[in-house]
């Protein structure tokens, strides 16, 4: 343990400790920029500049540990002044139409030179060179917004572990984007947005779609419905400043039907939808394996999240035969609206538009993926980010906090608790094992509360193994098995686990990936910020959802099993391997030209 | 078969073609590949093979180090002694340190993007100059100064940027030749 003194209060923390976490200790804050908790500092902005009694020069209290003895003031005259000149040195070069700007009021930049008082900037300086890049259909990158503090280089590299973004140049001419100041789409970006989870500022933002909905809201030819993902209601909440892990379901839905969707219905529909195929998918391939003594892919990979789908398409496309055939809950939804669905009203695909709020940029570029419209036209037709939504509500005139609390519409409103958790990591194999147990066997998932307690929280690869015991007759070939599984989130992570696999030292049945950290409650459009604290509220608001549902599990839905009825026959059918599967194909890493 | 539009500088195989450039490249690259730290020693082999480094080769670098294409860019783009763009048979280079700067070196280097019509980090299109700018060539007392290659040249006057470029310009000036024009 360290004895320092900051700001004349004394206080001991663990050796290693920076400057920055004892000062938050003793309820003093710092300002940061380039600092991205949990990752090596890297001192680029010096807007953390403290003083330390005793040193000739100010210490970026970020990347400075503290030392016994220590004596810091953090607020001193010159500490303000050093920080204050950052600040001014970075609007100098920035182009600050903070009016036009699509972080506006949600910037850390503004926030900051409005804490610091500055009222006017004393060096007028030249501009970073503007490059507004909209090649992909997820991100825009708006490079005269950028304060290189590169955030975005080290979610995309240490993460990701993409590395589509990375400094160019040098010095002042330094950009940070793809490869030779390129578009994003010339690289290998996997569109998952957490770059623009982590930029402070509006340099890589969401491509904003918000203008086709409210377009097809007014249009009164056509038939709007939305879906809202699992992990959009305990996130959505915050745009209206309510803490973190809020839930906000019976609020959301109002909102929606007063903007003037025809249907509010539930992706989490298509997450039971999701379970039903997949489940089923997985004990197929188990059965070929064991039975049939067949050459199957496995083990299989769980494909709900697209930016997994296209990291796998560029980096292990010998193991595309593993990923799942399922497509995503979002896609799932899509068809199954404009076939099913838009036949039962007697609304032609055409006129029915289906919009998704998503936690997410790459379903962005999933519902624009060219194989995506098994109903003649595109499934989803635009995929906004959670921000998107409330900026939305906002436009709208809704008060959102005061709205009583509506219901889903049936038939593609009706979910369990086995999709609720769906948003976080973890969840999609824990929704798969209480069903796929129970067609086995029978019986209920013997575990507490249908927790599978192994992989929940934020560990970053997780373990489990489930023995399968007293199996019906159908299933009799998995008696005694022990099925094993994997868990991963976060591409980094993703990709560690998926080595050992192919080196042969992870034996595992069954892997559930999810792109972002913590999985779609973390994702690249959720609100700002993202930490793990954040993370961990919005996980438990996501499993008190799960359990103060009646039907926890996804075969119970009476919905689903409505639907099996009248249209899919069964799972794995003829007519759901069309709308609810699908195929996939390598990537080139760089365009070749 | 496809000619190379590459201008390779290594001995006898101007008329290379990518397929055989990329293969050579294989085998050499495969001595770095596995050294902690052998990205940069491996890309200055290859601008040495190569004159310069291609855009292909940038790739095949990014692949086989298992490094995205970003990344290797950008480890290209902060060191100035890597170029991307084809290197001229003669290289000028001329001193913007600050005694050849208040000198005139700024209006020398006017003249002879003028004179060439390229730009600072450009390669003419006959490929026979690039240019480049440098600090101190450690010839202050005799500023403004330029090199063409290994040739210094001093108390450079722009008007004289055309004569002292011609020695070069069919690429046969002896180093008499050169050492009258200083
Ligand atoms: S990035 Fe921030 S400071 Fe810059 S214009 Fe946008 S809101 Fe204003
Ligand atoms: S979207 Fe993801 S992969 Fe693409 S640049 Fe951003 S962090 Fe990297
Ligand atoms: S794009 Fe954003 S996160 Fe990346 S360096 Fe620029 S300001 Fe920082
Ligand atoms: S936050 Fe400490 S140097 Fe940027």
């Amino acid at each position: 343990m360290v004895h320092v003194t900051i700001n004349n209060e004394a206080i001991t923390v663990p050796a290693g400790t920076t400057i920055l976490e004892a000062a938050k200790q003793v309820g003093v804050k710092i300002p940061t920029l380039c600092h991205l908790e949990g990752q090596t500092p890297i001192g680029a902005c010096r807007v953390c500049l403290v003083e330390v009694e005793g040193a000739r020069t100010l210490s970026a209290s970020c990347a400075t540990p503290v030392a016994e003895g220590m004596v810091i003031q953090t607020h001193s005259r010159r500490a303000r002044a050093a920080r204050k000149m950052a600040v001014e040195l970075l609007l100098s070069e920035h182009d600050g139409e903070c009016q036009t700007c699509n972080r506006n009021q949600d910037c850390e930049l503004q926030t900051l030179a409005n804490e610091m008082s500055i009222q006017f900037v004393r060096y007028p300086g030249a501009r970073a060179r503007p490059i507004l890049d909209q090649s992909t259909p997820g991100l825009v990158r708006d490079n005269s917004k950028c304060i290189k503090c590169r955030r975005c280089v080290t979610v995309c590299n240490s993460i990701q572990a993409v590395g589509a973004l990375f400094p160019q140049g040098r010095g002042f001419d330094t950009v940070i984007g793809p490869a030779f100041t390129l578009d994003l789409d010339e690289v290998a970006c996997v569109q998952c947005g957490q770059c623009a989870a982590v930029c402070p500022v509006g340099a890589i933002s969401e491509r904003d779609h918000t203008a086709g909905v409210w377009a097809a809201l007014d249009d009164p030819q056509k038939y709007v419905v939305v879906q809202t993902a699992p992990a959009i209601r305990a996130a959505l909440g915050e745009c209206f400043d309510n803490e973190p892990g809020t839930l906000v379901t019976g609020k959301m839905v109002t909102a929606l039907r007063r903007m003037g969707f025809n249907r509010v219905f539930d992706t989490n529909f298509a997450a039971d939808l999701t379970i039903m195929e997949e489940g089923t998918e997985l004990l197929t391939r188990l059965k070929r394996a064991l039975v049939g003594k067949e050459e199957v892919a496995l083990p299989m990979f769980t494909s709900c999240s697209p930016g997994w789908i296209k990291f796998a398409e560029y980096y292990h496309p010998d193991f595309l035969e593993n990923l799942s055939t399922c497509k995503s809950p979002q896609q799932m939804f899509g068809a199954v609206a404009k076939t099913y669905y838009a036949s039962k009203i007697g609304v032609r695909p055409e006129d029915m538009v289906v919009v998704s709020i998503m936690p997410c940029t790459a379903k962005k570029f999933e519902c624009q993926r060219p194989e995506m419209n098994d109903s003649g036209v595109f499934d989803v037709d635009f995929a906004l980010t959670t921000r998107e939504l409330g900026k939305m509500i906002q436009e709208a005139g809704i008060d959102f906090n005061s709205l009583p609390d509506g219901k889903m519409d049936s038939i593609l409103g009706m979910s369990s608790g086995a999709a609720d958790i769906f948003a976080n990591t973890g969840g999609v194999m824990e929704a798969a094992l209480r069903t796929a147990y129970e067609i086995v066997t029978g019986r209920e998932l013997p575990l507490e509360n249908l927790h599978v307690k192994p992989l929940a929280g934020l560990e970053g690869i997780k373990l489990a193994a489930l023995r399968i015991e007293d199996t019906l007759p159908a299933w009799e070939f998995l008696d005694g098995v022990e099925l094993k599984v994997a868990v991963a989130h976060g591409l980094g992570n993703a990709n560690r686990l998926i080595h050992a696999i192919k080196d042969g030292r992870q034996e595992v049945h069954f892997v559930e990936i999810m792109t972002c950290p913590g999985g779609c409650i973390g994702g690249g459009g959720q609100p700002r910020f993202t930490n793990d604290e954040v993370r961990q509220k919005r996980i438990q608001a996501i499993y008190a959802e799960d359990e103060g549902k009646q039907l926890r599990k996804s075969h119970e839905n009476v919905e689903i099993q409505k639907v099996y009825e009248e249209f899919f026959g069964q799972p794995l059918s003829e007519r759901s391997h069309h709308l609810l599967h699908t195929h996939y194909k390598q990537r080139e890493l760089t365009k070749k030209k | 078969m496809e000619r190379s539009t590459h201008a390779c500088a290594c001995a006898g195989c101007s008329e290379q073609n990518e397929e055989q450039m990329l293969a050579q490249l294989d085998d050499i690259l495969t001595d770095y590949v596995n050294k902690p730290g052998g990205l940069i020693p491996a890309m200055q082999t290859c601008q040495k093979m190569f004159g310069y480094l291609p855009k292909p080769v940038l790739k095949r670098i990014s692949e086989r180090f298992g490094k995205s294409y970003s990344e290797v860019a950008g480890v290209t783009s902060f060191y100035s002694f890597f170029s991307t763009v084809p290197r001229g048979k003669h290289m000028v280079r001329v001193c913007l340190g600050t005694a050849c700067y208040v000198r005139g070196g700024k209006e020398v280097l006017r003249a002879i993007k003028k004179e060439l019509a390229i730009d600072v980090g450009e390669t003419t299109a006959d490929r026979n100059f690039s240019l480049d700018v440098g600090r101190c060539f450690g010839a202050c007392g005799l500023a403004p100064v330029i090199m063409v290659d290994d040739d210094v040249h001093q108390r450079v006057k722009p008007a004289k940027i055309g004569a002292i470029l011609r020695l070069y310009a069919d690429s046969e000036a002896t180093p008499a030749e050169a050492e009258l024009a200083k």
